[in-house]
């Protein structure tokens, strides 16, 4: 093979092959996360029987899922009942596609290996496009079911989606006039550029952005789709076994992707706080000190609740953990300092906002009760919309004035 | 166009892994279908009537509202990225453009097109 085939061909595959086997473990350890932290806001014991503390929960519902039978109504539509949990996935992964993790391209084997699949031109674009398409498959799925529960999940949400992309797509062209660019990579650099994260100058379109997109997602408080106490459960009533866990999959796939457009357009991406204050550069690579501090502190934490000693031993590891890093970081032990921080701090924050934000939509999840669908609509059409146009003219007007 | 290679790959890997998945699901699980397996779920009282019937015409008035605005966005993207080269020329067109939009905003509303109830 020469290299160009390498290149654009084998490359891409293994990323892509990497990405797909990743995403589904990270999803499946959200929602154990999720199912942790709900479980502690509502003063309770979240699962704890399988594995230490849970751990192997996500590993036996997989399994489950996967060896418990799956019925298809007898009124059903087979094909389209089997098809439409496999349109629903392939748009939500497919969008991880054009998502950078870091900005520096590290070295494998002699090749250049870039930290995202594709940087195309039109990213915005086409997430905003593919995104759409997975309407799709949850129509299909209510429609192909042919149950009344799932028929309304399914308008329902149809409806809720279109009407929610319309300022999601509104809050976008902000970012895009002040970054001139919609390539995601191009976004980033143009935050470094300009010292300041784009939440800054575009507040009214990240909080647009933002509630549109935990709309679209349909998660709580727009959970409206499969409300349990009114549809069951909305469009996937009739589904069950491994066709529902792709319906699952999806949701968390579009949770993660929207966390990290919400990272990249508003939060710089792979930068550290504060990129126009030179004072705190330290913090690009000071990943090496902080991770081991709230590692260290959390084992000292956990002894602590089992012995009952206050909070010594979370002090004291915290401190062990503190030295190890600086150890690390100051004698560069194993070459581990100058060969692979680097290449991993944009990894590092890039992952601490996207998990920031996945955390914000379980925190919602413990906080909000849900709208009613009346108000859902209106505040998408008559909030959201004239709010998030209003954004676009202000940001014209302001980039006009400063040029 | 090279750069579009892997999103090709992408979406061909993405429809493998669930039909895969699926194929594997089948030789592993039971599959004992009967009759009150195969009902759709209604509470648990036998199944009454068709599911598939009239919907409340909201929902259209949404999908053609839906088509306008989601257009006009798309219009507005190429203008935002090259945002700055236009100027004031660019901002006064694209007011002129918005402004007809909120026109038609403004009727839909007052048409009570955006009441659910």
């Amino acid at each position: 093979m020469d290299r160009d085939t390498i290149e654009h061909i084998v490359i891409p595959t293994g990323q892509v092959l990497v990405a797909v086997a990743i995403v589904p473990l990270i999803i499946a350890y959200l929602q154990l996360v999720e199912r942790k932290v709900l479980g502690f806001m509502q003063v309770r014991l979240a699962p704890r029987r399988v594995g230490w503390h849970g751990l192997l929960q996500p590993i036996a519902d997989a399994l489950k899922l996967l060896i418990k039978e799956d019925t298809t109504p007898a009124m059903a539509d087979r094909a389209l009942f089997t098809m439409a949990p496999i349109i629903t996935v392939i748009p939500a992964l497919a969008a991880l596609a054009v998502i950078p993790i870091a900005g520096q391209p590290f070295e494998l084997f002699g090749y250049t290996i870039n930290p995202w699949i594709s940087d195309i031109n039109v990213a915005l674009l086409f997430l905003l496009a593919i995104s759409s398409l997975g309407i799709y498959g949850i129509i299909v799925a209510g429609w192909a079911s042919n149950s009344k529960y799932s028929m309304l999940g399914a308008l329902r949400s149809s409806a809720q989606m279109i009407s929610y992309e319309v300022p999601l797509g509104f809050a976008l062209i902000g970012v895009m006039m002040l970054a001139g660019s919609a390539s995601m990579v191009k976004i980033v650099e143009a935050q470094k550029s300009a010292g300041w994260w784009f939440v800054g100058p575009q507040l009214l379109g990240f909080f647009c952005y933002f509630i549109s997109a935990v709309a679209e997602t349909n998660r709580v408080p727009f959970d409206l789709p499969e409300a349990e106490a009114e549809l069951v459960a909305g469009f996937h009533t009739e589904y069950s076994g491994m066709k529902f866990a792709f319906f699952f999959l999806a949701e968390y796939t579009n949770m993660i992707v929207v966390s990290s457009i919400v990272t990249i357009l508003f939060f710089g991406g792979w930068l550290r706080p504060f990129p126009n204050i030179e004072a705190l550069a330290w913090l690009e690579n000071g990943w090496i000190f902080l991770v081991p501090l709230v590692a260290g502190a959390s084992i000292g934490w956990l002894i602590d609740q089992r012995a009952g000693t206050g909070l010594r031993w979370m002090f004291a590891g915290g401190l062990a953990g503190a030295a190890a890093g600086a150890a690390i970081g100051v004698t560069d032990a194993f070459g581990l300092a100058s060969a692979a921080i680097p290449a991993l701090s944009g990894a590092f924050w890039f992952s601490l906002k996207v998990s920031f934000f996945l955390f914000m939509y379980i925190w919602f999840r413990g906080t909000y009760p849900r709208y009613r669908y009346d108000q859902l609509m209106g505040l998408g059409w008559k909030w959201l919309i004239p709010l998030s146009i209003l954004n676009v003219v202000g940001t014209g007007l302001a980039v006009l004035l400063r040029a | 166009m090279v750069e579009y290679a892997p999103i090709l790959i992408f979406l061909a890997v993405a429809a493998a892994f669930p039909a895969a998945t699926l194929v594997i699901a089948r030789l592993l699980r039971p599959s004992s279908p009967d009759a009150v397996k195969g009902e759709a779920y209604e509470c648990g009282v036998p199944t009454s009537g068709e599911a598939i019937a009239r919907y409340p015409v909201r929902f259209y008035i949404i999908a053609v509202l839906f088509v306008v605005f989601d257009v006009e966005t798309i219009f507005l993207f190429p203008w935002a990225v090259k945002y700055r080269a236009l100027g004031l020329f660019g901002f006064v067109e694209m007011l002129v453009f918005l402004g007809i939009l909120v026109v038609g905003y403004a009727y839909a509303w007052k048409k009570g097109a955006l009441e659910w109830v």
